[in-house]
C-alpha cells in the first residue's frame, strides 16, 4: 500500500489530493479530525429538526399527529438506500483497483445500513397499523426493502465468515454489487406496480406535494440523518483502519502515545 | 488504467448488465403477481381470478356508503373512475376509511359483488394541515358554484 501511494504520488500533481484517499494513516488522520465536528452539527440539526417536526408543524387534516412519523421514516428509507450505493460502490473500486481503505469504507457502512433500513421499516410498520389498518402488507415497496434488509445483513455475514480479508472483501464485494439492482426496484416500486404504500412526496418531479410548514423540518431531518451517518461512518471506519492495519508502524506510533 | 483492471472494471459492467437483464425479465414475468391489488377495470374485464381470495383497490365512491342500524355491515361502492364494484364488509373500518378515499380490500367476488373479509386504507403522498384542506375544499366549491352560475 504504501509503495503504491508512493509510486502515485510522482505521477503527477494533480492526483495527489485524490491519492491521500488510498492511504490508511491518512484516512485514519482525517476521519480522527472531522468525524467529531460532524457529529456535533448531526445533533444540532436533530435537536432543532426534532423540535421544529414534532412540537412546531401543524398536524395532518386526515392522519392528525400520527403522520409526524415521516420525520424519521423518510430520512431512514433514503439513507437505507443511500448507504447500500456507497457500499457497493466503495467495494467495487476496492474490487478492481485493490484498494484496502475502500474495502473499508464498505465494511464500516454495512451494519449503518442495515440500521437505517431496520428503523424504516419499524416507522413505517408502526404507522401503517393506524393508516392503513396493518402492520404489514406484501406489497412491492416494503417487500424490496425488506430485501434489501436481507442483503445488508447478508452482506455483513459474508464478510465476516471469510478468514482471508482480501478473499472476504472480493466475494462480499460481488454480493453488493449484484444487490444494486434492487434500489431502482425498491425506487419505482410505488410507479411500476400497484402498491398500498403511496408515491413519492418529495423526490418527484415537480412541487413536493406537502405543506412547507411540514417540508422544512422534514429537510432539517433529513440532513441531520445525512450527517450523522457521515459522523458515524468515520468513527467506524478508525476502527476498522486500526484492526486492519494493526501490525503497521503508524498503528503502533499511535498505540504507543 | 492497468489492463487487469480495465478488465475486473468491464467484468463488472457486464455481470451488472446481465444482472439487471436477468432481473427485468423475472419482474416483467411476474408482473401480475408483483401488483398488489386488482382495478374494477380489471375485474369488469374478467382479469381477476373467479372463486379464490385476491384484493381490490380503488376510491370509496362519494355518497355510497350504506352502513346497517343493527350491526357492523356496510355496503359501499368502489371505483378506478372508470368501472365500479360493490363491496360488502362487516367488520371494523381503518380510522382513514371515508368517501372519496383510496382503500385496497380482500376477499372474493360473489353473485357479481366483492365479499370483503379485510380493508386497508391507501394514504395519497399529499400532507397538508387541516385548515389548508377546508381551504381548498372551500376553493373548489367555490369554483363549482360559479359554474353553476354560469350555466
Amino acid at each position: 500500500m504504501t509503495t503504491e501511494s508512493l509510486n502515485s504520488s510522482s505521477r503527477g500533481k494533480k492526483w495527489l489530493w485524490f491519492h491521500r484517499f488510498g492511504s490508511p494513516a491518512w484516512v485514519y488522520g482525517f476521519a480522527s479530525r472531522w468525524a467529531m465536528p460532524i457529529g456535533v452539527v448531526a445533533l444540532l440539526l436533530f435537536v432543532v429538526g426534532l423540535y421544529q417536526g414534532l412540537v412546531v408543524a401543524p398536524p395532518d387534516y386526515q392522519m392528525g399527529d400520527s403522520y409526524r412519523i415521516i420525520f424519521i421514516h423518510v430520512p431512514s428509507a433514503w439513507l437505507s438506500m443511500f448507504s447500500y450505493f456507497v457500499m457497493a460502490v466503495s467495494a467495487g473500486i476496492g474490487l478492481v483497483w485493490h484498494i484496502k481503505v475502500s474495502d473499508l469504507v464498505a465494511r464500516s457502512v454495512a451494519p449503518l445500513g442495515a440500521m437505517f433500513t431496520f428503523c424504516a421499516l419499524v416507522t413505517g410498520s408502526l404507522w401503517g397499523k393506524p393508516t392503513w389498518g396493518t402492520y404489514w402488507v406484501w406489497d412491492a415497496r416494503l417487500t424490496s426493502e425488506l430485501v434489501l434488509l436481507f442483503l445488508f445483513i447478508g452482506y455483513i455475514a459474508l464478510s465476516n465468515a471469510i478468514e482471508d480479508r482480501r478473499t472476504a472483501s472480493r466475494a462480499s464485494a460481488v454480493l453488493a454489487l449484484v444487490g444494486l439492482i434492487n434500489l431502482p426496484i425498491i425506487h419505482f416500486s410505488v410507479e411500476w406496480w400497484n402498491t398500498l404504500h403511496q408515491g413519492a412526496t418529495v423526490t418527484k418531479l415537480g412541487r413536493p406535494s406537502i405543506d412547507t410548514r411540514m417540508l422544512i423540518p422534514l429537510l432539517i431531518m433529513f440532513f441531520a440523518f445525512n450527517f450523522y451517518f457521515l459522523s458515524a461512518m468515520l468513527y467506524r471506519l478508525r476502527c476498522e483502519l486500526l484492526s486492519q492495519e494493526r501490525r503497521t508502524q503508524w498503528v503502533r506510533e499511535i498505540v504507543n502515545d | 488504467m492497468t489492463p487487469k483492471r480495465k478488465q475486473r472494471l468491464l467484468l463488472i459492467g457486464l455481470l451488472l448488465t446481465a444482472v439487471s437483464g436477468a432481473v427485468a425479465l423475472a419482474l416483467t414475468a411476474l408482473n401480475q403477481n408483483i401488483n398488489l391489488f386488482y382495478s374494477p377495470s380489471q375485474i369488469a374485464a374478467g382479469e381477476a381470478p373467479d372463486n379464490t381470495t385476491f384484493r381490490l383497490g380503488g376510491m370509496v365512491v362519494e355518497g355510497s356508503v350504506k352502513r346497517s342500524d343493527t350491526d357492523l355491515s356496510i355496503a359501499f361502492d368502489l371505483t378506478d373512475t372508470a368501472k365500479v364494484v360493490t363491496v360488502r364488509y362487516t367488520g371494523i373500518l381503518p380510522d382513514l376509511f371515508r368517501e372519496g378515499q383510496g382503500i385496497v380490500t380482500t376477499g372474493s367476488i360473489q353473485n357479481g359483488e366483492f365479499i370483503a373479509q379485510q380493508v386497508l386504507a391507501k394514504h395519497d403522498e399529499n400532507y397538508m394541515p387541516p385548515e389548508v384542506s377546508a381551504a381548498l375544499k372551500q376553493a373548489n366549491a367555490d369554483n363549482y358554484s360559479t359554474e353553476q352560475t354560469a350555466q
